[in-house]
């Protein structure tokens, strides 16, 4: 799927400052070298099944296909992996590479703050130093994971520049890693940033599509109708699309967050209002003004709350391979509530996304159609922010 | 109108940068007529940008300083225009990718041509990925300047053969600001790209005061500086252009001894 220069149709590349070249170019490589060792690999397997828990369910939702009224639903579990999401499958793979490389200490960006924990996780257990940089907006929206990567060991940078968000926290760890590079990672969470990162990240994810494909198929003995996903930079997303790009009978659906609403400018869904740009490191889809100015956007997930989308998601937009949805607000919250009192799971407000989505579709196919849906994290961080949503104080 | 290369024929340069914008497009002219009556060699012209990744804190500042006050591209090219109207010192615009990339780099250029820039800086625009800015830049006659960091290494020598305008050596790691000591091995860097190409090469980040640009221009063809002159629009305003007067002339008359 990568061209070598890490094009994707006309998005990717290495928008970069000239300081950061070599750092790009040896990551490159020493990802070449690993990719294939059975050691590495080996390595890498070992962590993921016993220490994040790996191969995470796919489960039956019963329930909710009966209520739905059509196509058979399953979810893929990733909120069950240690540290609650599927950021540590990114993260082990990541740091294991590092390491590798005689890099001893790991930065990363947050959203949400479940890359960042996952980062602090993975720094701790092989020893190496943390530094998360997040967002000062997403430090009060997700106080109880700044506490966790503390816990952790990580020191968390507060970012009060620009909105204070996800794209900031971004800015400032491409910062920090141009003024210190020998002994530092930049451990990014997402299929973005320069080439490799979009390919190594989603070469790292894409454990979820490989799974879902031998599960379903174990299962069901087919391959799904429809894999839905929810989508900011897109992490989550690739890792579950990326074994049936293939299969073009299995639709690829990415919930984007239209915050309140696409005709708004409270919204950071890219791909319905954005166009092609220049931005951390890749030419893709932004969110920008008509003189290249890139908008702040809004989402009540701070993990989708990003003005841009990976390439490789540009790119499988444009020859139409999937399809992009946006998903408001109030949707995401709608479906946060039904699936925890409908199956007794409480997502993430991110993969809510995704759940909401498939609450519109599934009623509209036949009972012999399936669904899959990432359930990308966990929603016990989300809490407290939905219920001030719901209009009920509570505070962490 | 001068081009690039004239600005090295006064001894050794002092190039200033300046954010269009900050606190107003008024205070940009009057800033920049002051760097140009005091010894300016050469004036690099920031577009600013809402994310602008290979800045620090004081020219981030300006940035958003600029953008709040409404200042946008085309409003900079009037002001271009009309700075022309007196003044003949090259002008390079240094700003990030997506400005030319979302304007269409083709109307850019082209206004870039009949407003008199003669040179383009794009701090996130590498080696690898300058080929669809750099046709578009020759076919309008403005130099794509290339820049050379600390840790480019094997790359300055490739770098430096396809160089136009001036070459840009970064000084230090990490993003632009003041500071204090200047580490690197900047001599060597300079060596290297000496045997790869004859154009001018100037070094930037970090150099505030008359004996660091010295130091600097000593090993060079001239001293840059942004952060330390943003630093007077911050403190001062509206008022900043007579103390910007003041400041390039100490540092051009520094450089005007250094051989």
């Amino acid at each position: 799927m990568t061209n070598p220069n890490g094009r994707f149709g006309s998005h990717g590349g290495q928008y970069i400052p000239e300081t950061l070249m070599n750092a790009v170019i040896e990551l490159e490589e020493a990802y070449n070298r690993y990719k294939n060792d059975p050691a590495f690999n080996r390595e890498l397997s070992e962590l993921f099944n016993e220490y994040a828990g790996r191969p995470s369910r796919l489960y039956f939702a019963e329930k909710m296909t009966r209520s739905l009224g059509g196509a058979k639903i399953y979810l893929k579990r990733e909120d069950l992996n240690h540290t609650g999401s599927h950021k540590i499958n990114n993260v082990l793979g990541q740091a294991l590479l590092a390491k590798k490389i005689g890099k001893t200490r790991l930065i990363a960006e947050t959203g949400a703050g479940q890359h960042g924990v996952a980062t602090a996780t993975a720094a701790a257990l092989l020893d190496m130093e943390c530094v998360v940089f997040m967002g000062e907006e997403d430090t009060i929206r997700q106080a109880l994971n700044v506490y966790r990567m503390r816990l952790l060991g990580a020191e968390v940078v507060s970012v009060k520049s620009g909105t204070a968000t996800l794209k900031d926290a971004v800015s400032e760890a491409m910062r920090e890693w141009t003024s210190r590079i020998a002994d530092t990672h930049y451990c990014l969470g997402s299929v973005m940033g320069p080439h490799p990162f979009p390919t190594i990240v989603r070469d790292f994810q894409s454990i979820i599509s490989k799974e879902i494909r031998e599960q379903i198929l174990a299962k069901e003995g087919k391959l799904p109708d429809a894999v839905i996903a929810c989508v900011g930079g897109g992490s989550n997303a690739i890792g579950s699309f990326y074994h049936f790009i293939e299969d073009k009978n299995v639709k690829l659906i990415g919930c984007e967050a239209a915050g309140r609403g696409i005709d708004t400018f409270e919204t950071a869904a890219t791909i319905n209002t954005g166009r092609a740009g220049i931005f951390h490191g890749m030419k893709s889809y932004f969110c920008q003004d008509e003189f290249g100015q890139i908008a702040p956007v809004y989402s009540i997930s701070a993990g989708l709350d990003y003005p841009g989308i990976g390439p490789e998601h540009a790119y499988l937009h444009d020859t139409g391979r999937a399809e992009y949805v946006p998903v408001t607000d109030d949707e995401a919250v709608c479906a946060f509530e039904y699936l925890s009192k409908t199956e007794g799971i409480i997502p993430a407000i991110e993969s809510a996304h995704a759940i909401a989505h498939a609450m519109k579709i599934a009623p509209k196919m036949n009972q012999n159609q399936i669904i899959v849906i990432t359930i990308s994290g966990r929603g016990d961080k989300d809490c407290a922010a939905i219920a001030r949503y719901r209009g009920e104080d509570i505070h962490e | 109108m001068n081009n690039i290369r004239s600005a090295f024929e006064n001894g050794k340069a002092f190039i200033a940068f300046i954010t269009c914008g900050d606190p107003d497009l008024g205070t940009t002219a009057a800033a920049v007529r002051a760097a140009v009556e005091n010894g300016a060699d050469l004036i690099e012209l920031g577009i600013p940008f809402s994310d602008p990744t290979a800045e620090g804190p004081i020219i981030q500042g300006a940035n958003l300083r600029a953008l709040t006050g409404g200042v946008t591209t085309d409003k900079i090219f009037s002001l271009v225009k009309e700075l022309r109207q007196d003044v003949t010192t090259p002008f390079v615009f240094m700003t990030y990718a997506n400005v030319i990339f979302s304007y269409g780099a083709e109307r850019f250029l082209s206004a870039c041509r009949d407003i008199g820039i003669n040179g383009l800086i794009l701090p996130d625009l590498p080696f690898e990925e300058k080929e669809e800015f750099l046709s578009v830049c020759h076919a309008y006659n403005i130099d794509l300047i290339s820049l050379i960091a600390p840790t480019s290494e094997n790359r300055i020598a490739m770098i430096a053969k396809e160089a136009e305008g001036f070459l840009y050596i970064v000084s230090s790691l990490g993003v632009t600001g003041m500071r204090s000591e200047i580490k690197t091995d900047l001599a060597s860097i300079v060596e290297v790209v000496r045997q790869n190409t004859d154009i001018p090469c100037a070094i930037g980040f970090g150099i505030s005061t008359p004996e660091q640009a010295q130091k600097m221009a000593k090993i060079s063809d001239g001293a840059i500086v942004g952060s330390a002159i943003i630093k007077l629009l911050e403190k001062y305003g509206k008022d900043a252009p007579k103390y910007i007067g003041e400041y390039v002339k100490s540092m051009k008359d520094a450089l005007r001894t250094t051989v």
